[in-house]
């Protein structure tokens, strides 16, 4: 009999074994301790190195690096590729170490969460909005007056904490709205002079929509609202409500409670886009389509994205436009689009002084330097500095065309939503449900997602 | 000749208390970092408020406190405590069956083992992935989603459960199974037992210790599950209560102190510490109880 209870633990142990090596992400999750003493166990390892460096094999670079090394936590997945390349430029041009790592899409603050809690924590990382400052404030250095604070060309997207220490300093601008395929719109009988308000949008979009078997395309891509998609919605359209409720007066903090006042517009243009789209909305919860690639392949004409789509849709939509959010608000005709940014670039306070002078010297190359700010800017869009190559992204050029001809640019209110991941996640919540079901009931529940949601998130972050 | 032979192994029996130590130190060393410190340390952030661990400061059990006041955990807890059971029924009968009709001695029935293990194999946030995909597929006709309504969350997710772990239960269990002296059950068969009879009053009291094993597993697992539950449904779909306050309706334990720990509130982090702490005496807690209680059972020849 015993040995049957030894050959059942041991064939158990067996299998436990297999799983643990296979599992290994099954343990990361759920206990945040070992987690976190994974970051310290690691920290004697990369101590090591950094000791070891400069009194053993880095001779040849260490004198010109001055001893200083760039650790830049990237925010941006898209543009990862050309960072390595610029890192390596630069390393291969001064010889100064420069190590860009780069969060996986969505997780930017939980890891850099655990990397700044490493013995060698980035040296260059973002703090996109004011939550950003909030938390990260002491963790940054003072840029006013510094050589990168003096390149720059606007002081439009710094954050500033409330002594008036400038945190984190724009290194791009984005924009976003309605990406517009000209050519399909032409061949529907339109002209994009029609669309100059929602009404006008609205009577292409259904017309299109409506003719779309003869047409062979249709309106408006798939509003998917899986974590690929949703922020579309949940982040940038809901910015156009935010937007007016500030009545002109930008939010300089968020505010504990939204009126909902223009929720009405916001939901005009949002139920546009579902119903006159590629996709039936009872299917968008879980995604599983291709809006970017429904915009490219000319299967829809609208896509509801920002600038830096501009790379992935140039070469098959050349003509490819962004108008505004046009969703009813009287005076909308001198609408712009949505300017601004979320990538500010912010200097580790906790640094040693050799990697804060080299992390500063990288970044003034890279604003400065004609090959790596070209190459910047064509993955960035744009670049706020005196002696950055010029953008030849078209979104961001529309921008500019909106606003020389006068409009209203709509600044990211969007930014200051309380408790972000959790806020939006709600939204998507109730959005699923209206997808469902456009009654005015679960329409009831995305404005208590939208609205007592704020209000609720933010009690949960400041109290 | 003879005292000699005993000095050998009375030296040896020195030399080995002597220098164990040296030989248990890697895995004691290992031990106490990847298991022993963590957990200290765990438990003394769960009084502290913190951003970054390497500058906690301590604030008592104010943590603890808005744990148990915490609605959403509250949820979480009894959402956890009805999944781990109904799973834990479910896997455990069904891998038990497949497991007396694997060892019936038909053919191919290494094949079957084989087949029946493979879900084990893949990754619990793959599996969420893919199950939604297929879940979704089927719902659609139906004009819904998995994302719509917690019922098929839940029952979703007790499917995925099956389909992963009945086949690890299973071998278990045919290691036990295979166990059963033949001629226990020769004698079962001469006295005149029905199979029925048979398998009730014979086989399954000689395999009790793989129960003992399965059920700790799979309550255990049940009560732990994370990957599955975050790639399936992250918690959707979530009640939303007048005042803007959410529950979210799928949410199990493990991940909700995962939500908690990744908010933005500065204090936040403390709290899904607190909950960990909780969670980990809970899960512990009734696995010894079951482990104790299911001992018993087990029969000794």
């Amino acid at each position: 009999m015993k040995k049957k209870i030894v050959s059942t633990m041991l064939c158990a142990a067996m299998i436990t074994t297999m799983l643990a090596g296979c599992g290994g992400s099954d343990n990361g999750g759920t206990a945040d301790a070992p987690a976190a003493d994974d970051s310290a166990t690691e920290a004697p390892a990369a101590d090591d190195s950094a000791t070891e460096a400069p009194a053993a094999d880095d001779s040849a670079a260490a004198p010109a690096a001055g001893g200083g090394s760039v650790y830049w936590l990237n925010f941006k997945p898209e543009s990862d590729e050309v960072l390595q390349e610029v890192a390596a430029d630069y390393t291969a041009k001064t010889g100064v170490e420069v190590k860009v790592v780069t969060a996986a899409s969505g997780t930017y603050s939980t890891t850099l969460l655990s990397e700044m809690d490493k013995s060698a924590p980035p040296t260059l990382f973002v703090i996109g909005n004011q939550a950003g400052v909030k938390d990260w404030k002491d963790y940054a250095l003072d840029l006013n007056g510094t050589a990168i604070a003096n390149e720059l060309n606007t002081d439009a997207y710094n954050l500033y904490d409330e002594t008036g220490k400038l945190v984190s300093i724009g290194y791009c601008y984005e924009c976003y709205g309605i990406i517009v395929n000209p050519d399909l719109i032409e061949q529907a009988g339109h002209t994009m002079d029609e669309i100059k308000n929602f009404d006008g949008l609205k009577a292409v979009a259904e017309d299109i929509h409506a003719r779309a078997d003869e047409l062979g395309f249709d309106a408006f891509s798939s509003s998917d609202m899986d974590d690929s998609s949703s922020w579309r919605f949940t982040g940038h359209m809901a910015n156009l409500e935010y937007y007016y409720e500030q009545e002109g007066t930008a939010w300089t903090e968020c505010p504990p409670t939204i009126t909902g006042k223009y929720l009405d517009n916001f939901k005009n243009l949002y139920d546009l886009c579902i119903n006159n789209s590629l996709t039936d909305p009872k299917e968008l919860a879980t995604g599983g389509h291709d809006a970017e690639n429904e915009f490219k392949t000319g299967q829809a004409a609208f896509f509801v994205n920002g600038s830096w789509e501009y790379e992935a849709v140039k070469a098959d939509v050349p003509n490819a436009t962004m108008i505004p959010y046009y969703c009813g608000v009287a005076g909308e005709e001198k609408a712009g689009l949505n300017c601004g940014t979320e990538n500010c670039w912010a200097i580790n306070s906790k640094a040693s002084a050799e990697d804060q002078q080299a992390t500063m010297d990288f970044m003034v190359w890279c604003v400065t330097d004609p090959d790596a700010s070209r190459k910047l800017v064509d993955t960035f869009g744009v670049m706020p500095y005196k002696s950055a190559a010029e953008s030849t992204n078209g979104f961001l050029a529309a921008a500019d065309k909106y606003t020389s001809d006068g409009c209203y640019v709509m600044n990211w209110a969007t930014n200051f939503q309380p408790n972000v991941d959790s806020y939006r996640a709600t939204l998507v919540s109730a959005l699923n449900q209206y997808n469902a079901d456009q009654s005015d009931a679960n329409w009831e529940t995305v404005r208590m997602a939208f609205v007592d949601g704020w209000a609720a998130e933010y009690n949960a972050v400041n109290n | 000749m003879k005292s000699k032979k005993i000095t050998a192994t009375n030296s040896l029996q020195k030399a080995t208390k002597r220098w164990g130590f040296l030989f248990m130190g890697p895995v004691l060393i290992a031990f106490i970092i990847g298991f022993i410190w963590p957990f200290i340390q765990g438990i003394w952030l769960s009084m502290c408020q913190f951003r970054l661990i390497s500058d906690a400061k301590f604030i008592g059990f104010g943590n603890y406190v808005k744990t148990f006041q915490d609605a959403s955990f509250r949820h979480a807890f009894w959402y956890t405590a009805m999944f781990a059971v109904v799973s834990l029924v479910f896997i455990n009968v069904l891998a038990f069956i497949v497991a007396y009709i694997l060892t019936l001695e038909i053919k191919g029935s290494n094949l079957f083992r084989t087949v029946f293990f493979m879900p084990n194999l893949i990754g619990g946030i793959v599996l969420g992935y893919i199950w939604s995909m297929i879940f979704d597929g089927i719902l659609g006709r139906y004009q819904t989603s998995i994302l719509l309504e917690s019922k098929y969350g839940f029952w979703g997710l007790i499917i995925l459960m099956c389909w992963q772990q009945i086949g690890y239960m299973m071998i278990i269990y045919v290691a036990g199974l295979q166990n059963v002296p033949g001629d226990i059950l020769e004698a079962a068969r001469i006295d005149g037992a029905t199979s029925m009879q048979t398998l009730f009053k014979v086989t399954i009291p000689n395999v009790m210790s793989s129960f003992t094993i399965c059920i700790f597993l799979s309550l255990t697992n049940g009560f732990k599950l994370f990957d599955q539950n975050l790639a399936l449904t992250g918690g959707q779909p979530f009640i939303i209560q007048p005042g803007g306050t959410t529950i979210k309706t799928t949410e199990m334990l493990a991940l909700n102190i995962y939500n908690t720990f990744y908010s933005s509130n500065t204090t936040s982090q403390g709290v899904a510490q607190a909950k960990a702490v909780v969670f980990f005496i809970l899960v512990a807690g009734l696995g010894l109880l079951q482990l104790s209680y299911t001992r018993k059972r087990e029969v000794q020849q």
